[in-house]
């Protein structure tokens, strides 16, 4: 069983083993590396390694190997550090040499005048959690992780009621800060919300005078932040980027002690104390008990995070998808029902909804990103209807957010990730997600008033976000673009003030008279299986590749000609790159991977029916006075 | 190990009953190995100077007690010994005498804080042992050996000779740094520098290491790999070379040497451990300075019982305090008195990598950089700088109550020299700031695509190929990211010649006009982008803002100067106020900005190329109406504009077809079909920069030929119909096309080729957008003055026509306004408007004929 598995309790063992064998030749570090990967690469063996965003942090065994899904949210400056150094034995004055690779501290008596030091360069990622990741999906992995016994003394029993706390947010944070106090030494899940409390900005009363913000894009998110410390590959990775890391944990509490504590007599005329402020010191060395250290043997780049499809792009990847194409069209069909009754009946707009989940940014030609699919469902009932919309649409992605775009929130939110100056560190803002995260825009909040310049900014970082798909942080010298890949979503009771790929009005069929009653019966209807039958389609649809044939691009050259010869006003380039983008959606929906010429008439059909419900609204709109 | 565990006791003055303590290395070895170095011995042999002796280690060996030192890496001597030394040049309390003095002697010496609180190196001989007993150096010491500064190879005679010959030999003549401005290219560029030191008194020798390298290599690299060795060395040199020179001049303190332009690392991100504590440069943009920092160079301690007084020196930042008086052997009775010690100046600065050089996706790094004395203050957050300086790597700090330790450097920069990027931009003559570093074969590459026959199609075919056809609009704006050659008439009294080419699209909404300009926003290193909708005058140009911290006026630049030698894009300029667009007539020919407010009146360089795109005011292009009807655009400002480009929907089959096929295919095509087709962007960035940095194209005979030709024809064209089709500002825009066209070529020459199609593309900007839609000729006047000749005439026909028949009407002293009108629309045989019949009472109005006085109309 795992608990036999060195190289997962201690790795560092490996690692020195394998250093002393090397004799100083630096071939050995790449040894190190293709052993992990080895390991890791042995079937199910990655699911043995405990996982910082399932476990506790207290759980887990300082310095075992431990993975950690995670975005990368800040990169800091390289620093330079003892790779080889050479300790001196107090009592026999041997010289002994030590690695100092995929370690914060040097062991006792380090020589520092040896002339065997040999320094080398990492560089420190800031890492969170993946920003808005469904509630599903965390649970789901979690459960996965405990099937089999982490190498701790951890037993998850507990954690189930606790994630279902969180679901319900906001109104149960009270209720969790009296629970240490009700039951003061209890089981270990009041433990677990003692060190996850500072994280969730409630503090408990011992936390207060060292507030830490750990920096998450997204409001009220939790979980473990942590530092990683990358020794290889450093062009590789690149900020947002979500990996899953396999490394060293470091809670080393001299790490917290060489930042908290400061003499002042020291300070003064030590210069290399004051370099940094305290506001950087707070940034780059937290408490390790807060934000751990984690040494980077071997990270995966995760092309999505639903813990129901398969990770690895392995061969049972492949067998998984073929037995799931089979599959494809009658869940679709199923997930198109399901979405039509949550869409009041509405089949049209279901459908532009569904392309919508599935759409991806799979490719830029300079500036301009292909397959990018915008939709604004316009004529949304009000009271709370979009809101519980986000809930369903939360249910079926692993990642998304809901920004409400009530006026306060678009004066006073960060959207745009500014770089602070003082702390040196990047501080985030709710655009800063995963590729692939759905973004539900929730217009109908939106009341007339003023915007102030830091709403225009918001809304002008939410256009170019739309039509670029890149978000351009401030760096308050000079701005910088950071390519994304977001899924926006705009409900909006009229056309929306945002640009949008497409419009669909919606046109609700039924109305019912208690709308919180009839979603939560549609939502209550459908089998966890089916749910994650749907859950899994949607990841997998956009994984597909495509290709247009040479006829059929022929034939949509002919068709597209043929329709501005009619009437050339009412067929524009731009409808052309929507409908192409529509073909494409539906084709991979129904998991064709090519076009075929029937595929081109549906998008040409379901677009003609979109715009002429568009017009149709034009006019009665324009009938008002 | 072989170390120098007895390195001979220097004069420690004061020191004497200092417990040494054991040093903690300041710097970590590094993986070179500097003691190996050393062995190689390559240095010619050459006698040692008696200079050598100054710094040896046998002439300091003066005390009766040697502190026993513990084996230190780098054990360097502090310049303060040196500076106790009686050879050397002056004691830190000879600064405050006031007494005047001149030549060596006479000037103090500054200390370097620059170059680390390092003493002055103990020289070894290289073919002998380490010395193993006190004084064993000073014996070994003979003429004729080689005596190198312990780990490194530098000879300390040797390379100051060196130096000094370089100072006094080393001529540029191809020099056009405007440092050197004013000074004779022929003669020794160093010397000149050091009689202007003698002049202006400021004793500072900036010395550009690519001369020093192309002068001697073997200086070059001991420069660099060994800098705070060597500086002292040339400071040493240059100190006696000048006080040789003009030995009565009086200067504040000694020469200090700072060279720049180390060509070992440009780029931040580059910084590896193999750099440390080699002279390295760097370019990047401040984003922070600190405080000055008083840092301690030597603490006064007084002894409370007897008033006996003695001075330590601070060694990295820690004072070792006395335990003992030595006059009355009180222990502990030493007292640090504070304004009695000595203290120099600090900064710390933090620079971040420049957006420009960084991969995409990253995040910027930053280095901390540590100013000294007078280069403190020189640089504020926001300039873009190049830094020279050590890098440094110090290990963290220990903690006594602590075993262990991180196992972290931290590493900062310690500044010779800033040299600012963007300040010339203030003074003209920029050509090279922009300078990119091109590696051989990336020349070779642009170079060998530059040879090829259709490189100038390649490259606008490059140019945003995602955008359909519109092939003379790309080929425009290619031109405009090249430029034309920047010519300097201010000697003749005319100023610069701009060598920007300004673009305008106009067109029908849709037609990809804002992601042409995305596109060339994001291909240029200096490109702005933005809207005429949401910019104002100020937003453009320049405003005036108090700083929170310091409550100072600051002027802070707009879009148009941060573009300059860049390109401003501007989107929706239609929608842009009249006051905002006035600032751009300004900017566009003269390629200033002149800024009067607050106080503060200054001429800001905009060399800035405009791409600028407009919408039809009727939302939809009216082909029956002119440009200016159709944009409402002041016609001085479109006069400015090299090329008026129209982006119509042209609405034909064939036309369409290649549409489909091109956007189908933008959607279908893998990635490794479109890197075939189609240069890489970083090719075409490259290709630009080299361009505008290396080619400055100049006319040949026939081209002048060509245009003059050219232009004299376009004269012709309209004197033939009474009008003037050509202004002098098109043969200009002509000569900036042809030299941008020649510039794509690669070629130093403006040939005919490059006049033909420069007519061309004008020929096919003028024939879109100077079109007379009534008559269809091309009319230039359409730009120039906003109406075209035919309308003009027109206009007087009707006036004429309206003055004949109030004449045949006989004597009628006053008239109802609407029945003339009626009655000219009668008589006329074309259709009047009310405008033109407006227009034509206006024209008899300014004839004094008669007078419009609300509805009637009085002859006068």
């Amino acid at each position: 069983m795992p608990s036999s598995h060195d190289w997962i309790n201690k790795p560092l063992g490996v690692v020195e083993a394998m250093f002393a064998q090397s004799n100083s030749n630096p071939e050995w570090e790449a040894k190190v590396l293709e052993y992990f990967k080895g390991q890791l690469k042995e079937k199910e063996s990655h699911s043995w390694v405990p996982s910082l965003n399932d476990v506790p942090l207290h759980y887990l065994k300082p310095n075992s190997l431990v993975k950690f899904r995670c975005l990368v949210q800040d990169m800091f400056d390289p620093e330079f550090y003892m790779g080889v150094y050479e300790t001196v034995d107090p009592s026999t004055k041997a010289n002994v040499l030590r690695c100092g690779k995929y370690k914060d501290v040097t062991e006792c008596g380090v020589d520092l005048n040896s002339r065997n030091t040999v320094t080398a360069e990492r560089q420190t990622f800031y890492c969170v959690p993946i920003p808005g990741e469904s509630p599903w999906a965390k649970e789901i992995s979690f459960l996965s992780a405990a099937r089999v016994v982490p190498s701790t003394s951890y037993v998850p029993s507990r954690q189930k009621r606790s994630y279902e706390e969180d679901d319900d947010d906001m109104d149960t944070q009270p209720q969790k800060q009296r629970e240490p106090h009700t039951e003061p030494h209890g089981n270990g899940d009041s433990k677990r919300q003692e060190t996850e409390a500072p994280s969730s900005q409630t503090t408990t009363p011992s936390d207060c005078s060292s507030h830490l913000d750990l920096n998450f894009p997204l409001p009220g998110e939790r979980g473990p932040a942590c530092l990683v410390k990358v020794y290889e590959g450093l062009d590789s990775f690149k900020l947002n980027d979500t990996l899953e890391i396999y490394g060293i944990l470091s809670v080393n509490p001299v790490l917290t002690v060489l930042g908290e504590e400061k003499d002042p007599s020291l300070l003064l005329l030590n210069p290399t104390e004051s370099m940094e402020t305290p506001e950087e010191q707070r940034a780059h060395d937290p408490p390790a008990s807060l934000v751990p250290r984690l040494h980077m043997l071997y990270a995966r780049p995760l092309q999505h995070n639903n813990p129901l499809l398969p990770s690895a792009p392995t061969e049972d990847q492949s067998a998984f998808v073929s037995s799931f194409l089979v599959e494809m069209a009658s869940v679709r069909a199923e997930l198109l029902a399901y979405l039509t009754h949550v869409l009041l009946g509405d089949g049209l707009a279901a459908e532009y909804l569904l392309l919508h989940l599935i759409s991806d940014v799979y490719t830029r030609r300079d500036v301009l990103p292909l397959g990018k699919f915008t939709l604004n469902l316009s004529g949304c009932p009000l009271n709370s209807y979009t809101e519980r919309l986000y809930q369903i649409v939360q249910q079926l992605v692993p990642c998304s957010y809901r920004l409400s775009m009530s006026l306060h929130t678009m004066n006073s939110m960060r959207l745009v990730p500014k770089k602070d100056y003082v702390a040196n560190r990047l501080v985030s803002g709710a655009l800063q997600l995963a590729r692939n995260t759905s973004l539900f825009l929730d217009e109908t909040q939106l009341e007339q008033g003023q915007l102030d310049s830091s709403g225009v900014r918001n809304i002008t970082a939410l256009g170019n976000l739309i039509s670029w798909q890149k978000v351009d942080y401030d760096f308050s010298y000079h701005q910088m673009e950071f390519p994304c890949n977001i899924n926006v979503l705009v409900t909006s009771e009229g056309r929306s003030l945002l640009p949008s790929d497409c419009q669909v009005p919606l046109q609700p069929q039924v109305t019912p008279p208690n709308m919180e009653e009839y979603l939560t019966t549609i939502h209550m209807a459908q089998f966890t299986s089916q749910i994650n039958k749907f859950r899994v389609y949607l990841s997998l649809a956009r994984t597909l590749d495509y290709s247009i044939s040479d006829e059929v691009t022929k034939a949509v050259e002919d068709d597209f000609v043929d329709m501005r010869k009619d009437d050339p006003q009412s067929v524009t380039a731009e409808d052309l790159h929507r409908m192409l983008v529509v073909a494409r959606l539906l084709s991979l929906s129904l998991g064709q991977t090519t076009l075929s010429r029937d595929g081109w008439m549906r998008a040409k059909h379901i677009d003609m029916l979109r715009r002429s419900r568009t017009e149709q609204q034009k006019s009665l709109n324009g009938n008002e006075p | 190990m072989s170390s120098p565990t007895s390195t001979p006791g220097r004069r420690k003055r004061n020191r004497d009953d200092i417990p040494a303590t054991p040093k903690s290395t300041v710097s970590p070895p590094s993986q070179r190995r500097r003691g190996q170095d050393s062995s190689n011995g390559d240095l010619p042999a050459m006698p040692t100077s008696p200079a050598t002796d100054i710094a040896s280690p046998a002439v300091h060996d003066t005390s009766l007690f040697s502190s026993p030192k513990a084996p230190s890496h780098h054990l360097n001597a502090l310049r303060e010994v040196d500076m106790s030394s009686p050879l050397m040049y002056g004691t830190p309390s000879s600064r405050v005498e006031g007494t005047p003095r001149s030549g060596v002697g006479g000037t103090p010496a500054r200390q370097r804080p620059d170059l680390g609180s390092i003493r002055k190196a103990p020289q070894v001989d290289l073919h002998s042992e380490p010395p193993s007993a006190d004084g064993a150096v000073a014996s070994e010491q003979a003429l004729g050996q080689k005596l190198v500064i312990w780990g490194t190879d530098v000879n300390v005679g040797t390379c100051k000779e060196k130096f000094q010959r370089f100072l006094q030999r080393f001529i540029d003549p191809t020099s056009n740094e405007d440092e050197n401005a004013g000074l004779d290219l022929n003669e020794p560029l160093y010397m000149q520098k050091l009689e202007e030191i003698s002049v202006v008194g400021e004793p500072v020798l900036n010395v550009n290491c690519s001369h020093v390298q192309s002068f001697d290599a073997d200086l070059y690299r001991q420069l660099i790999s060994y800098p705070q060795e060597v500086i002292p060395t040339f400071d040493m040199a240059v100190n006696e070379l000048f006080f040789e020179r003009f030995p009565d001049s009086i200067l504040e303190h000694q020469i200090q040497v700072r060279p720049y332009n180390a060509l070992k690392t440009r780029n931040m991100r580059s910084l590896n451990p193999e750099d440390i504590d080699q002279m390295i440069t760097i370019s990047g943009m401040v984003i922070r300075t600190s405080q000055l920092i008083p840092e301690m160079q030597e603490a006064f301690f007084q002894c409370q019982v007897c008033a006996f007084s003695t001075r330590v020196e601070v060694d990295r930042g820690r004072i070792a305090e006395p335990a003992v008086c030595r006059n009355c052997n009180t222990t502990h009775s030493l007292a640090l008195i504070h304004n009695r010690s000595a203290f120099s100046d600090k900064q710390m600065i933090k620079v971040q990598e420049s957006p420009d050089d960084m991969p995409a996706g990253q995040t910027p790094h930053t280095t901390i950089v540590y100013a000294h004395n007078d280069l403190v203050d020189k640089v504020q957050p926001g300039d873009r700088i190049n830094i020279t300086g050590i890098y440094r790597a110090v290990p963290m700090r220990e903690n006594p109550r602590q075993s262990n330790v991180k196992s972290v450097y931290k590493t900062h920069i310690d500044v010779i020299h800033f040299r600012k990027t963007d300040e010339k931009r203030l003074h003209g003559l920029d050509e090279d700031s922009d300078q990119k570093l091109f590696t051989e074969e990336r020349v070779q590459i642009l170079k060998e695509l530059a040879s090829k026959p259709d490189v100038y199609d390649r490259l606008s075919s490059a140019l945003a190929p995602s955008i359909y056809e519109h092939e003379d609009i790309k080929k425009g704006i290619l031109l405009q990211l090249f430029g034309g050659t920047r010519k300097d008439f201010s000697q003749t009294g005319r100023g610069n010649f701009r060598a920007e080419v300004n673009i305008l699209l106009c067109g029908d909404p849709g037609t990809s006009k804002s992601q042409l300009l995305q596109y060339v926003f994001n291909l240029v290193p200096r490109g702005q982008y933005t809207s005429g909708k949401g910019s104002s005058a100020v937003g453009l140009t320049a405003y005036v803002m108090k700083d929170p911290e310091t409550k100072q006026l600051v002027l802070q630049t707009g879009a148009l100067v941060l573009s300059d030698n860049g390109i401003c894009c501007i989107d929706e300029f239609d929608k842009m106020s009249d006051s905002t667009r006035s600032v751009l007539h300004e900017v566009m020919e003269q390629q200033t900005l002149s800024i009067a407010k607050a106080g503060i009146i200054c001429q800001l360089n905009a060399r800035t190329s405009v791409l600028a795109a407009a919408n039809p005011v009727e939302s939809q292009w009216n082909p029956k109406k002119t440009t200016i009807e159709n944009i409402q655009l002041p016609h001085t400002l479109l006069s400015r504009f090299d090329l008026i480009f129209l982006m119509l929907d042209p609405q034909d089959e064939a036309y369409d077809r290649r549409l489909a096929h091109h956007l189908v295919a933008l959607y279908y095509q893998s990635e490794e079909q479109i890197e075939e087709e189609f240069l890489d962007m970083a090719v075409l960035k490259d290709y630009i920069a080299y361009a505008r940095t290396y080619i400055n194209p100049r006319l040949n005979e026939e081209a002048s030929q060509a245009l003059i030709e050219a232009y004299v024809d376009m004269r012709k064209i309209g004197s033939g119909r009474g009008m003037v089709s050509a202004y002098p500002r098109q043969l200009e825009s002509l000569i900036r096309l042809a030299e941008a066209h020649a510039k794509v070529r690669f070629s130093d020459k403006v040939e005919t080729i490059d006049v033909e199609e420069a007519k061309r593309l004008q020929r096919e900007a003028l024939k879109q957008s100077a079109t007379d839609p009534r008559t269809g000729f091309v009319d230039i006047s359409i730009l120039t003055t906003g109406m075209s000749a035919t309308a003009r005439k027109r206009k007087e026909e009707v006036a004429q026509a309206l003055k004949k028949m109030i004449q045949s009407k006989g004597k009628t002293p006053a008239m109802k306004y609407q029945q003339l009108f009626d009655d000219l629309r009668g008589q006329s045989e074309a259709a009047i408007t009310k405008d033109m019949f407006e227009e034509a009472l206006r024209a008899l109005a300014d004839e004094d004929y008669l007078t419009v006085t609300g509805k009637t109309v009085r002859l006068l």
